[in-house]
C-alpha cells in the first residue's frame, strides 16, 4: 500500500529536510506549488465552488503570491485549516503561508513566532440587532441576550465593552457562525456580535435583510492579514511586497485591464519600477522583473479583488470604509516601490 | 320417547364473530382503544404523528429542485407558493451532490472510487455470505486491500505490489525459521523482516521497478479526497483492519505471557482512555511537530491509522466479552482433544466467541463509521466539512436543513444496512434451543 512508500520517503526526506528548510522561496520554486493555508470556508474570503475551485478575498492573496513566485496563479495547493490547526500547520511547515482572516495581535506575532506581513482587511467587531428591537446604539443594549462565539477574542472584547459602559448582558454561547445564524433568527438572542464583515455576510443570507440593522459601534480592532514563519525574511519579503504591489497598483491606477499596456513603460517611474520596465526590484527579491505584473494580473489590484469578492456589487455588500486607499480616507498605505 | 326434548338436540351452526372483534376494527379495538387510558394515548400519538408529518412532508415534497442560489430558490418559492416558509431548497443538493459524494476528486476519474466500491462488495461477498458465494472468490478478497489503494490514489502499480511482497517476505522467513528453529522465533523473524521490507527496502524496490517498467495510472493527491467517499474509505479501512487487530489484542489480553499481556492491556486502556478527537489532533498537529520539517506523511493515512487503532481497542474489549462468556468447559474440551493453542482458537473458541459478540462488534462498526465525520474538525473535507464549505459560498450561505437531511440520509442507509446484516447473521448462526 501507500504506507511503505511514504514511510520510506519520509525517512529519506527527514534526513534531507534539515538542510532544505533554509529558504521557503527555493522550496516553493523546487516544488512548483505554493502551499497556502486558508479557512475551511468563510463567505467571501475563501470557499470552494462546485468544481472544487477556491475563490475569495484571502484566496486571491495566495494566487497573487503563486503568480509572483511561480508565474502561475493556479499553482496553489489550498490547505484548509481550522481555527485550531492553522498555527501548527504554519509552524510545522505544512503550509508556506497562511491567508486565513487571522487577526494580527502582539502575542501571535511575538510569542507564537510568526510574522504578519501586512493587513489585507481592516475589520472590527460589531453588533447586529432586529430592527423591531428599536435600538440605535450598542450602549442601549443593557440586559440584552447576546449570541457570541466561545473561545474567540470577540468574547473578551464584548466583556470589556459592556463593563466599561457599565451595562449588563447575558451571553448565549455558540460554536459556529452557522449555529449563530439559526439561534439569532429563532430569537434565542437579541443581539449577534462578531466581526463586521461576518455580520454583513450573515445578514445578506437572511430572507428579509432589511429587518435587521448593524449598530454603528465598532468595539475592537481586527486587522486581518497574511502571515509567514518567523526567521525566513526572504520569503516574508516576497509575500509582503506582493500584497503591497496589489495595494500600490490600485493607488497608481494599474488594473488587470490596462496592465499589459502599462507594463510596456509609462510616464510614471513608480509604475515602471513596479511593473519591471525600469529598475531591478524583482532581482532584489530573488525573482524576475515581471513578478509584480503577474501578481496583479492574477486577480487584479486590491480594489478589483475587493469588488469581486466582498464589495458592494456582491451579495455581501461591504463598503470600502477603512479599507479604502489612504488617498480616499482609508488606511491602505503601501510603502513606495523604490 | 316423546318428540318433546327439553334441551337442544343438535348443535347450532357456528356464527361469525361480532364485527367489533375481528378484522381491522377488532385489531384497532384491541390494540389502540382497549381502555380509556390507551385511547387517550392513541389519540395523542396520532396527533403527534400528524403534526410532524404535516410539517415534514410538504417541506420535503413541495420543494425547489432547480436554482442557482438560495436567493433564487426563495424567489421561486414566493412565485409558486407565496411563502418561503416550509419549503425545502433541494437545489443545493442538485448543484453539489457530486461534490458531497466525491469531494474534490477529479471528475474524469470518478469511475475509480465507484469501481473500488463495486469491487469492495465483490470482495466482501464471500466473507459476508459464505454459504451462497463460491469460496474461490476469497482470493479476490485477499487481493482487494492492495487493489483498492492503487485505484483510489493511482500512481505506479509497483507501490501496492511491493507492499504485498512484504507479506511474501514474511511468509518466506517464517517458513524457513520455524522449520529450522522454533515457531516463536519464526513469527518474530517474519514480523521483523516484513517491517524492514516495508520501511527500508520497498522504497528502493518501487523506485527501481518503476524506472524499469513504468506502469501506472494518474495519481490523485490525498488533499483531493473528500465527501462521503472519505467517510466510506476511512470507515472501511478502520472496520476491516480493526477486527483482526482487535481479535489479536483480546487474545493477548488473556494470554499467560506476561509481556504480551501487559502490552495489550496498556495499549487498550491507553487508547480507550483518550477521546478520538485527541487522537485526531495528535495525528494532524503533534506528528507534524515531531516529524522532521518538510516531511510529507500523508494526512489521510495518519487519520486512518489513528481511527483503526481507536476502533481496534474497542473491538478487543467487545471480543473479550465474547471470550469471557464461553464456559470453561469449551477450553478444557479443546485441550482434551489435543488441539494446540491456535487450533483451539480457530476451531472451537473463536467461532463461538465471535458469534456471541456480533451485536457488540456491529455496534462498534457503526460507531466508528459515524465517527469519521470528526475529521472535519482537523480540516479534512469530509461530508460535514463540505457542508460547511458549501455554506461559505455566497450562493448557498444560509442553507442548513437540506444539507443535513441529505447527509443524514446517506449515513442512515449505510448504518441501517449494517444493522440489518448483523441481524441476518445472528439468525443464520442461531444454534440455541430457543
Amino acid at each position: 500500500m501507500k504506507k511503505s512508500v511514504i514511510l520510506g520517503a519520509a525517512t529519506i526526506a527527514g534526513l534531507a529536510a534539515g538542510a532544505a528548510m533554509a529558504g521557503t522561496v527555493d522550496d516553493v520554486k523546487a516544488r512548483g506549488k505554493l502551499n497556502c493555508g486558508v479557512t475551511t470556508g468563510l463567505v467571501g474570503f475563501a470557499a470552494p465552488d462546485a468544481n472544487g475551485e477556491w475563490k475569495g478575498f484571502d484566496v486571491a492573496v495566495c494566487r497573487a503570491v503563486a503568480a509572483a513566485v511561480l508565474g502561475d496563479a493556479s499553482a496553489v495547493e489550498f490547505v484548509p485549516t481550522t481555527g485550531k490547526t492553522r498555527f501548527t500547520a504554519l509552524a510545522s511547515g505544512e503550509i508556506d503561508m497562511l491567508a486565513r482572516n487571522t487577526t494580527w495581535t502582539f502575542s501571535r506575532d511575538v510569542d507564537l513566532k510568526f510574522e504578519f506581513v501586512g493587513v489585507n482587511y481592516y475589520d472590527g467587531q460589531g453588533f447586529m440587532v432586529p430592527k423591531a428591537l428599536g435600538v440605535s446604539s450598542a450602549k442601549e443594549l443593557d440586559g440584552a441576550t447576546v449570541c457570541i462565539q466561545t473561545g474567540t477574542t470577540t468574547e473578551l472584547n464584548l466583556a470589556d465593552f459592556f463593563r466599561s459602559n457599565n451595562i449588563s448582558y447575558e451571553p448565549v454561547p455558540i460554536e459556529t457562525n452557522a449555529e449563530a445564524q439559526q439561534q439569532y433568527l429563532a430569537g434565542a438572542c437579541d443581539v449577534y456580535t462578531t466581526d463586521a464583515s461576518g455580520l454583513a455576510a450573515t445578514r445578506a443570507t437572511f430572507e428579509n435583510p432589511g429587518d435587521h440593522v448593524l449598530l454603528p459601534e465598532i468595539i475592537s480592532k481586527e486587522p486581518l492579514g497574511p502571515l509567514v514563519r518567523h526567521g525566513d525574511h526572504e520569503w516574508g519579503d516576497v509575500v509582503r511586497w506582493t500584497l503591497n504591489a496589489m495595494v500600490s497598483a490600485e493607488e497608481l491606477g494599474v488594473t488587470s485591464a490596462n496592465i499589459d499596456e502599462m507594463s510596456a513603460g509609462t510616464d510614471n517611474p513608480e509604475v515602471n519600477r513596479l511593473l519591471g520596465s525600469e529598475g531591478t526590484l524583482g532581482e532584489m527579491l530573488g525573482l524576475d522583473a515581471q513578478w509584480a505584473m503577474r501578481a496583479i494580473k492574477a486577480g487584479g489590484n486590491y480594489g478589483e479583488v475587493f469588488a469581486q469578492n466582498i464589495g458592494e456589487e456582491t451579495p455581501i455588500g461591504l463598503a470600502r470604509g477603512l479599507n479604502a486607499q489612504w488617498t480616499d480616507g482609508g488606511l491602505l498605505y503601501s510603502p513606495p516601490f523604490r | 320417547m316423546s318428540d318433546v326434548s327439553f334441551v337442544r338436540t343438535e348443535m347450532l351452526p357456528e356464527q361469525a364473530p361480532p364485527a367489533s372483534e375481528v378484522g381491522v376494527i377488532g385489531w384497532v379495538k384491541h390494540n389502540l382503544f382497549s381502555g380509556w387510558f390507551n385511547s387517550i394515548l392513541t389519540l395523542v400519538s396520532l396527533y403527534a404523528i400528524y403534526y410532524v408529518l404535516s410539517g415534514v412532508l410538504p417541506w420535503t415534497f413541495q420543494s425547489v429542485w432547480n436554482a442557482n442560489s438560495l436567493t433564487e430558490c426563495r424567489e421561486i418559492m414566493m412565485a409558486t407558493w407565496g411563502s418561503t416558509h416550509g419549503h425545502a431548497c433541494w437545489a443545493v443538493i442538485n448543484d453539489r451532490w457530486l461534490q458531497l459524494l466525491f469531494g474534490f476528486y477529479p471528475s474524469h476519474l470518478y469511475w475509480r472510487p465507484i469501481l473500488s466500491l463495486v469491487l469492495l462488495l465483490v470482495a466482501l461477498a464471500p466473507v459476508l455470505y459464505s454459504d451462497r458465494v463460491p469460496s474461490k472468490l476469497l482470493i479476490f478478497s485477499a487481493i482487494y486491500p492492495f487493489l483498492m489503494p492503487f485505484l483510489m490514489w493511482g500512481g505506479t502499480i509497483w507501490g501496492p505490489i511491493s507492499a504485498a511482497l512484504g507479506f511474501v517476505v514474511a511468509w518466506g522467513v517464517y517458513s524457513v525459521l520455524s522449520k529450522q528453529l522454533s515457531e516463536l522465533i519464526g513469527m518474530i523473524g517474519a514480523v521483523v523482516a516484513a517491517v524492514i521490507w516495508w520501511l527500508v527496502l520497498s522504497g528502493y524496490f518501487t523506485g527501481a521497478m518503476d524506472s524499469i517498467l513504468p506502469i501506472g495510472i494518474e495519481a490523485v493527491q490525498s488533499r483531493q479526497f473528500g465527501g462521503f467517499m472519505l467517510a466510506i474509505l476511512l470507515g472501511v479501512v478502520a472496520i476491516g483492519v480493526s477486527l483482526p487487530i482487535g481479535i489479536v489484542l483480546a487474545l493477548g489480553r488473556q494470554s499467560d505471557l506476561l509481556i504480551v499481556k501487559y502490552m495489550c492491556v496498556g495499549f487498550i486502556e491507553f487508547i480507550r482512555g483518550v477521546p478520538l478527537i485527541t487522537l485526531l489532533f495528535v495525528a494532524s498537529l503533534l506528528l507534524n511537530l515531531f516529524l522532521p520539517p518538510g516531511t510529507n506523511f500523508d494526512i489521510i493515512l495518519r487519520v486512518m491509522i489513528m481511527m483503526t487503532l481507536f476502533s481496534a481497542a474497542y473491538m478487543a474489549e467487545v471480543i473479550r466479552g465474547g471470550l469471557a462468556a464461553l464456559p470453561r468447559g469449551q477450553y478444557e474440551g479443546a485441550d482434551s482433544l489435543g488441539l494446540n493453542y491456535w487450533q483451539a482458537q480457530r476451531l472451537i473458541i473463536m467461532p463461538q466467541a465471535l458469534k456471541i459478540s456480533i451485536p457488540g462488534i456491529v455496534s462498534t462498526f457503526i460507531g466508528i463509521f459515524k465517527d469519521t465525520v470528526l475529521v472535519s474538525i482537523i480540516g479534512l473535507f469530509d461530508v460535514l466539512g463540505l457542508a460547511n464549505a458549501i455554506r461559505a459560498d455566497t450562493a448557498w450561505n444560509g442553507i442548513y436543513w437540506e444539507l443535513f437531511a441529505f447527509i443524514g440520509a446517506l449515513f442512515f442507509v449505510v448504518c441501517f444496512s449494517m444493522s440489518r446484516y448483523s441481524m441476518y447473521l445472528e439468525r443464520k448462526l442461531q444454534t440455541g434451543h430457543r
